[in-house]
This record gives structure tokens, sequence and C-alpha cells, in this order.
């Protein structure tokens, strides 16, 4: 069985590596490492894979699984900076990539063992990133 | 496993219909899409990219490098066409949606190395859309 949660927020970001110039920057991540940085209204979508409690005909408690995304996605990255105001891309480039991968961690480890099935993160309606255990 | 999917979207008119096939036997099979003077779609095709990502770039393609081939292979050729009128693989092949995302498969698999194309959807209209790719035993 699998279930699938829902959670939007907006963040900024510059995608960009600080050891390069701007010119090579701009060839390889585009507009998006443009000086000022941008931000955008991400939807992520989180999907549970595993059997269904027979007692209460559910795979998860859903408030339990939207308190977690709450707390470890909405209270890290919602209305934040990701290069200024969080630890995970000091030393790795913020592409969506990434992100998702930090994503698929923070809540692997938050949620009960091997629950976790795929994050698809989508920075935009026409751009997305799954990772799939 | 990590993929990547962009949206890209075009306008193009077609007739669904053989050319041995009679007109009667045309609506049969295709029903309205038929119609010999033709009909168009807005449509969306989404291409989904897997592979490893480059540890340099933390990115598994360059949206700029997909951008440009996906332009130059796919939207440049479909886009504000007449499908089975104007592109020669369409002349044998009636463009249905299916058949319209061989095409789009065909156009990219093995240009995007080193990541690997795993899926293209092909959507024509809100209401139907066509998977196509590695789950069909294609190679990217």
């Amino acid at each position: 069985m699998l279930l699938t949660r829902r959670i939007d927020f907006s963040a900024s970001h510059r995608v960009w590596r600080p050891d390069w110039d701007e010119e090579r920057n701009r060839q390889v991540f585009g507009p998006g490492s443009a000086g000022a940085g941008h931000g955008h209204n991400y939807v992520l979508e989180v999907t549970l894979r595993g059997p269904v409690d027979e007692d209460t005909g559910m795979l998860i408690d859903l408030k339990q699984l939207k308190e977690v995304m709450e707390s470890e996605i909405g209270g890290r990255f919602d209305h934040r900076n990701l290069n200024q105001d969080t630890p995970y891309f000091r030393d790795r480039v913020a592409t969506a990539e990434n992100f998702a991968g930090v994503i698929f961690d923070l809540l692997d480890a938050a949620l009960p063992g091997g629950l976790l099935h795929r994050v698809r993160l989508s920075p935009t309606p026409d751009l997305s990133v799954e990772v799939v255990r | 496993m990590i993929t990547l999917t962009r949206r890209y979207r075009f306008s193009a008119a077609h007739v669904l219909a053989r050319r041995d096939w009679s007109s009667e036997r045309n609506y049969a099979i295709y029903g309205k899409c038929a119609n010999s003077n033709g009909h168009g779609h807005n449509y969306s095709v989404e291409v989904t990219v897997r592979g490893e990502l480059n540890p340099e770039t933390g990115r598994l393609v360059t949206l700029q490098r997909l951008d440009a081939l996906v332009k130059a292979r796919v939207l440049d050729r479909l886009d504000g066409r007449w499908l089975e009128r104007e592109l020669p693989e369409f002349e044998r092949e009636v463009p249905t949606a299916e058949n319209i995302a061989r095409f789009v498969w065909r156009a990219l698999k093995g240009e995007i190395s080193p990541a690997t194309l795993h899926r293209v959807r092909l959507v024509e209209t809100e209401n139907n859309g066509v998977e196509y790719g590695e789950e069909d035993g294609e190679q990217g």
C-alpha cells in the first residue's frame, strides 16, 4: 500500500558554486545562478509504503505524518533562504536534486523505519525531482 | 534512484486515420478524431531522466542542456505543425498520443548521456495521457 501526503512551502535559493566565476555558473546553472538568488513555491509529495494495520485500517496515523512533515520540512525550510538559513547547502549546490536528497534523509530519520518510499519535490509545475528508496 | 522530470508544451494538428482504410473504417476505429479536416491539441510532454548526480554540479543533467535538446529534437519539429502532413515519421504511423510518445522517446534516447532517458509522458488533453519508457523494455 502507498500513501502520499503533500505539503507546500516557499523558499529562496541560489544555484551556484562559489568557487566558479559568474560566467561559468551562468553557463551551467542558467539564470538561477544570478547573484541575488530567487524563490519558489515548492510542492513536496511524500509517499510511504507499507502494510495496513488491520486494527486501525491505516498505514500510518496521518496526524503523525503531518507533524513530521511540518516540523522536519515546513519548520526548517518555509520562508527561509536555503543557502544562508540552513546548513545543508554549505558544501553542496542548492539544486532540486540535492534538496530532494536532503529532504529524503530528514524524513527517513524522523519516520518509523523503512516506511518512506519516495519524495517528489517540484520547485515549479514544470520541474520535479523524485528520490525513490 | 533519483529522477528528474521536466514538462514542455507544444500545439499541433492531426487527423487520426490510416490511408489504407476506408473513411467508414477510420471513423469506426478513431471516432471523431478521423475528421479529415483535422483538429488540434495543446500537448504537454514530460521528460524523465535518471542517473547519478554529477558531484560537481549536484545535477542529473543541466536544465540548459535538457531544454536545448528537447527544443531542437522535439518542440521545433512538432510545435505549430500538422503532424501527418508535415512530418515523415507520421506518414505511415498514425499520430496517436501513443505514437507521438514513441516519436519523442526515439528523438531523445541516448542523447542525455551520462544520464539515461527513463520515461516520456505525453498528455493530449486534461483527460488523457500516455507514458512510454524503460518500463516497456526500452533502452534509454
